[in-house]
């Protein structure tokens, strides 16, 4: 468990943290550029002092400004994956994934990495070779095998074009899951929250405004903000429950009485999955109708209703035990006669989550 | 073109004075590189200074202050030689310390230039991969200052050679012992009717400067393609 509590004033901004991370999964820290992320982290892996405070990993103190105690970065046994790969030119991909002193590069733990990351064919080049993806798989494999206690994880898509995002991310969604190190992870894109968090921290200017799992974070007023407009989604955490027999669908179900389809899911069933409903893909209905291209139709209540200025409604609606948002214009609202406490149906379109928009869970992160 | 017994005795000599020169100033420089390149202390400007006076100060000034330090008589030269029995005074060694001297400023220059490009955030990343600062010095900022090292090894070098004025002032022009080939030109240019010797010696002096900047250039070329001229 890593515990810290801390008070650095960098510039303009003042950095007040106080916050556990558990031991297990991606415990993502997301806010704005500038909201102090980067500088947090750093203070984590020993590389800035903060001003005053107290940083614990495993109950062992690396930090503690009263006590004069700063345990140097290379003491810590902490990884990290930087923003830009950091690899060093001279050594060949090999030499940089054996550089630190702890890691072993005859076992099988050095082929299990280099396999789970793919970077075995690149051993013998040096990396100004390499594109942005590879250099950035070899540097978490060059920090995994530092046999850490920790990760730490500074936007590691952030420097990289779309594609390479998209080559990247299934490979961090799998490290979690194999690799049983907590990881702290940097990062102001909902993309990376929805496929790789277990667990969110919120920074805004400085502080923690929300912090706890990712469903909960998301669904709080802290997160509003970056959730307006097109951007309005949930989060709903489900149970695979099986295939279709003809068609590339999955049915997963909410509880035992809701069920959702949505895109095939490459998972067996019975796995645990996150599911991102945007708000432009829920319409609400007064009656059930018997003839619709629209396979998910959910009883649902209304629980509140805003009107924007647009002339858009975000509608919040209850449907078993998650809330979902449905995003629709001020007209239907107006026509419907929509009010708050009322039972509709809410109708969802399944084709609309894609492989941006689930995970799967490990059972014990939740 | 053969070389007379006389030439080959000023170019060895040279070379001797020059190579021992450098050999013995270079991990000095390299030291003095990177406190000037990575630390903040006080007196920072002031070794700064210290640092670059033989490249701004008069040779004579550089060489009688040898003299007064290092000479038999010296604050230095003589609880020295009292110790020891070894004196720089009238000594090849004289000629390498005078050289090491002048050569100095020019080599920590070119180190401290080479160690500040290299990106202090793959240092900070060595070290997150458990690497002390012993290691990361050794595995990572020195080798990536290689082409510093390289060409301020070469200017060191070209620069020693050269070195004439401290060196006739604090060891004097003695045949074979302190007559490296600028003295020996000088003897030449000294002596009527000598012309020639002397232009031959200029010609050496030149054939060597020559081959010394071809081969630094290829050695940097050479290094700076192993590092992969790119630091992302």
């Amino acid at each position: 468990m890593l515990e810290v509590a801390l008070h650095s004033q960098l510039g303009e901004l003042d950095l007040r943290c106080r916050f556990q991370s558990p031991n297990n999964g991606i415990t993502v820290v997301f806010g704005r550029s500038g909201s102090g992320k980067t500088s947090l982290i750093n203070m984590v892996a020993g590389l800035l002092k903060p001003d005053l405070g107290r940083i614990t990993l495993d109950n062992e103190t690396l930090t503690d400004t009263a006590q004069k105690i700063h345990i140097p970065p290379e003491k810590r046994e902490i990884g990290y994956v930087f923003q830009e790969a950091r690899l060093f030119p001279h050594y060949t991909v090999k030499g940089n994934l054996c550089y630190s002193a702890k890691a072993s590069c005859s076992t099988s733990e050095f082929q299990k990495i280099i396999s789970m990351l793919d970077i075995a064919p690149l051993l013998n080049r040096y990396p100004p070779s390499l594109s942005g993806g590879e250099r950035q798989r070899v540097a978490i494999g060059r920090a995994l095998l530092s046999k850490p206690r920790l990760l730490l994880m500074d936007e590691p898509l952030a420097s990289l074009d779309l594609p390479r995002k998209k080559e990247l991310l299934p490979y961090l969604a799998q490290l979690s899951k194999q690799v049983e190190i907590p990881i702290l992870y940097v990062t102001h894109s909902l993309e990376e929250i929805v496929q790789l968090a277990d667990y969110m921290l919120l920074l805004d200017e400085g502080k923690i405004i929300e912090s706890g799992s990712v469903e909960k974070v998301w669904s709080s007023d802290a997160m509003k903000p970056w959730l307006e407009g097109d951007a309005r989604s949930s989060l709903l955490t489900a149970t695979l429950d099986h295939h279709h027999t003809s068609y590339p669908m999955s049915c997963v179900s909410l509880s035992n009485d809701i069920k959702l389809w949505i895109r095939q899911l490459s998972l067996a069933p019975e796995q645990t999955v996150r599911i991102r409903i945007h708000a432009n893909d829920v319409s609400i209905i007064r009656e059930k109708p018997n003839g619709s291209s629209i396979r998910n139709i959910l009883p649902a209540q209304i629980k509140q209703i805003h009107v924007g200025g647009d002339h858009q409604a975000e509608v919040e609606l209850q449907i078993g035990k998650f809330s979902v948002w449905s995003h629709i214009t001020k007209w239907a609202v107006d026509e419907l006669r929509l009010k708050t406490g009322e039972h509709v149906y809410a109708q969802i379109k399944g084709i609309s989550v894609t492989q941006d928009d689930w995970s799967s869970v490990s059972a014990d992160a939740n | 073109m053969y070389l007379t017994e006389y030439e080959w005795s000023a170019l060895l000599l040279s070379l001797k004075v020059s190579l021992t020169a450098i050999v013995i100033s270079l991990p000095v420089a390299i030291l003095v590189a990177w406190l000037l390149a990575r630390k903040h202390f006080t007196g920072k400007s002031l070794l700064d200074g210290i640092v670059h006076l033989p490249l701004v100060l008069p040779p004579v000034v550089i060489g009688y202050l040898l003299l007064i330090g290092f000479g038999r008589q010296g604050w230095i030269g003589k609880p020295l030689f009292e110790l020891t029995g070894f004196s720089f005074s009238f000594s090849w060694q004289g000629a390498a310390l005078a050289a090491a001297v002048v050569a100095f400023p020019l080599m920590v220059r070119a180190i401290r230039q080479g160690i500040e490009a290299v990106d202090t955030r793959l240092e900070l990343a060595a070290r997150t991969l458990g690497a002390s600062p012993l290691k990361v010095f050794l595995t990572i900022t020195l080798p990536l200052t290689l082409p510093g090292i390289l060409s301020g090894t070469v200017l060191g070098f070209a620069r020693a050679l050269g070195e004439f004025g401290a060196t006739i002032t604090f060891v004097s022009n003695i045949p074979e012992i302190t007559r490296t080939i600028p003295l020996a030109m000088y003897a030449f240019i000294e002596t009527p009717g000598a012309e020639a010797q002397a232009a031959r010696l200029c010609i050496i002096a030149i054939t060597i400067a020559l081959i010394s900047l071809l081969a630094s250039e290829w050695l940097t070329r050479k290094t700076i393609r192993k590092l992969g001229g790119d630091h992302a």
